[in-house]
């Protein structure tokens, strides 16, 4: 389909790391299954770096292939490599997303920051709050 | 292998109506106001779509009018009635909140030039009744608009009820026949039908072309200005070859209507029958009121255009009432009318199927869905919340 890139077919027909970490280090989920888009990734942080991640998503190509993208992209990095992922990188790694579709991107972002907030808040060490989404929130879906 | 199961939103064109076009492209290029020859040529070949149409509406062919399509004749209907009805004072519109955005938003610009608008709500299967109708219109009521059958779930209206009452009622009832012409009976006399919409590329003609029907004595109100083509009230220059080859399409589905709808059932009934079979999983729509060709169905947890993408890749072609397929954050209207959440209707599956598909392709659809919407659900962290038992199923 013309829609979407070849790589984010690629990640959507062939996701990458997809599934669920048992005991995982960090837990985030973002979206609202009222607005058709759910992401949930799972961290495994070994010294301060991500050494496995997974990710579970209900949404559309371009939502499954951001979250594949943005999972590929903090594999093997420190956290706080992973918590400056902005989803101009991962868009810009899918080869550029239809605009109307930008906010799965955004997505992809807050799942990750709200998984190493999870991390964060499970093992007591302390940050900067303003720096992080609100869990759950709608608000992305709104910046289309 | 391509299963084309997408003809709701459009049909591949017939060889007859490919073959009735091509010598007005070609030969007969005259402009039909022209005097000459090859201009009267295309004049006489206007004349006789216009009677070909007419008489598989059961109309005169004066009561035609040809326009771009099926959203211009539902502008033109809805425009032309409440234009009709405002010089009696009459400004009140009833409607349905499941019709086609080209009635809907139609009547939002007539909300806003101050007609009021009342739509009334149908039931879980999408239906809506003639006392609906009846106990909603007033004395100021100019227009009943009510769909012939959806173009999403494929229910069919009580169109001829609803004609009936409107008729002793003295107002003026149009129905958007786009998903039924060609597909289902249509005899505007008997079904008091005042004014109908249809377009030519859902039964196998071209895309750009369809017509309005609009009863002797309906004075229509111009949504184009200019020559004075379709009786002087639709200006432009006549699509002579869209216009020849719906005709040809539309006579020729007329014709065949009964053995098409027969095989068309069959399909859709193993279809449903099959799909049904799926866990939390409902089927959208009438079971027994419905398009020939029509099965819609909401898987829970999963989530429409990545279902279409897998299926598309598997060569079913098919489409969804899901917000990313609308370009829109809202899942379909329709599915919302009939009482589906929000998080169930993004997980639509439309099959529109048409004469030229097959048993054969109906058992590969059957084959290639259900996995499909399994592995969706294996990924899908809603799904993974129903089977934990944290939410509620609702399918």
């Amino acid at each position: 389909m013309a829609l979407y890139t070849e790589t984010v077919m690629d990640h959507f027909m062939h996701p990458r790391n997809v599934g669920s970490i048992e005991n995982a280090d960090g837990v985030g989920e973002v979206g609202n299954a009222k607005c058709g888009d759910i992401m949930k990734i799972y961290l495994k942080i070994d010294d301060n770096r991500v050494t496995d991640v997974k990710f579970e998503t209900f949404g559309c190509g371009s939502a499954i292939a951001s979250s594949s993208m943005a999972t590929e992209m903090i594999k093997g990095k420190t956290v706080e490599e992973a918590l400056a992922l902005t989803n101009k990188e991962v868009v810009d790694a899918l080869g550029g997303l239809p605009v109307h579709k930008l906010h799965c991107s955004v997505l992809a972002e807050e799942a990750v920051k709200s998984a190493i907030q999870d991390y964060y808040e499970k093992n007591g060490i302390a940050y900067d709050k303003s720096k992080f989404p609100c869990e759950g929130c709608c608000e992305s879906c709104r910046m289309v | 292998m391509r299963i084309y199961a997408d003809n709701a939103a459009t049909t591949k064109m017939s060889r007859t109506a490919i073959d009735a076009m091509l010598p007005y492209l070609d030969g007969i290029y005259g402009n039909p106001s022209s005097l000459h020859t090859v201009g009267q040529q295309a004049a006489e070949a206007l004349m006789t779509a216009r009677e070909q149409v007419a008489a598989c509406l059961h109309c005169t062919a004066r009561e035609i009018y040809f326009t771009s399509g099926g959203s211009e004749a539902d502008n033109q209907a809805l425009i032309s009635a409440a234009a009709l009805g405002a010089k009696k004072g009459k400004k009140h519109i009833i409607s349905t909140s499941i019709e086609h955005h080209a009635v809907l938003h139609t009547l939002q610009a007539l909300e806003k030039q101050g007609f009021e608008v009342t739509l009334l709500p149908v039931d879980e299967e999408g239906h809506i009744t003639a006392q609906q109708v009846a106990d909603a219109i007033r004395d100021d009521t100019c227009l009943v608009s009510v769909m012939y059958a959806n173009n999403e779930i494929g229910t069919i209206e009580p169109v001829a009820e609803i004609g009936k009452l409107c008729r002793e009622k003295g107002v003026l009832f149009h129905t958007d026949a786009v998903q039924a012409a060609g597909h289902l009976p249509i005899d505007v006399q008997a079904q008091n039908i005042d004014m109908l919409s249809m377009s030519a590329h859902k039964f196998h003609g071209p895309k750009g072309v369809g017509a309005l029907y609009a009863r002797r004595g309906i004075v229509l109100t111009n949504v184009i200005y200019g020559g004075a083509q379709e009786r002087g009230k639709r200006a432009g220059t006549e699509n002579v070859a869209g216009i020849v080859s719906m005709a040809a399409a539309f006579k020729e589905a007329c014709e065949n209507l009964e053995k098409n709808a027969a095989h068309m059932t069959q399909m859709r009934d193993r279809l449903i029958g099959g799909l049904s079979q799926i866990p939390h999983c409902a089927l959208n729509g009438s079971r027994k009121n419905r398009l020939p060709g029509n099965v819609n169905f909401c898987f829970e947890g999963i989530e429409g255009e990545s279902l279409l993408l897998l299926l598309d890749a598997k060569g079913i072609c098919a489409s969804s009432g899901s917000a990313c397929t609308s370009g829109s954050l809202d899942p379909s209207h329709v599915l919302l009318a009939i009482g589906r959440k929000h998080e169930v209707a993004h997980g639509s599956l439309r099959l529109s199927l048409c004469e030229e598909n097959t048993m054969e392709e109906a058992e590969y659809m059957l084959k290639e869905i259900p996995p499909i919407v399994e592995y969706l659900r294996s990924m899908s962290p809603v799904w993974k919340a129903l089977e934990r038992g944290e939410q509620q199923h609702l399918l």
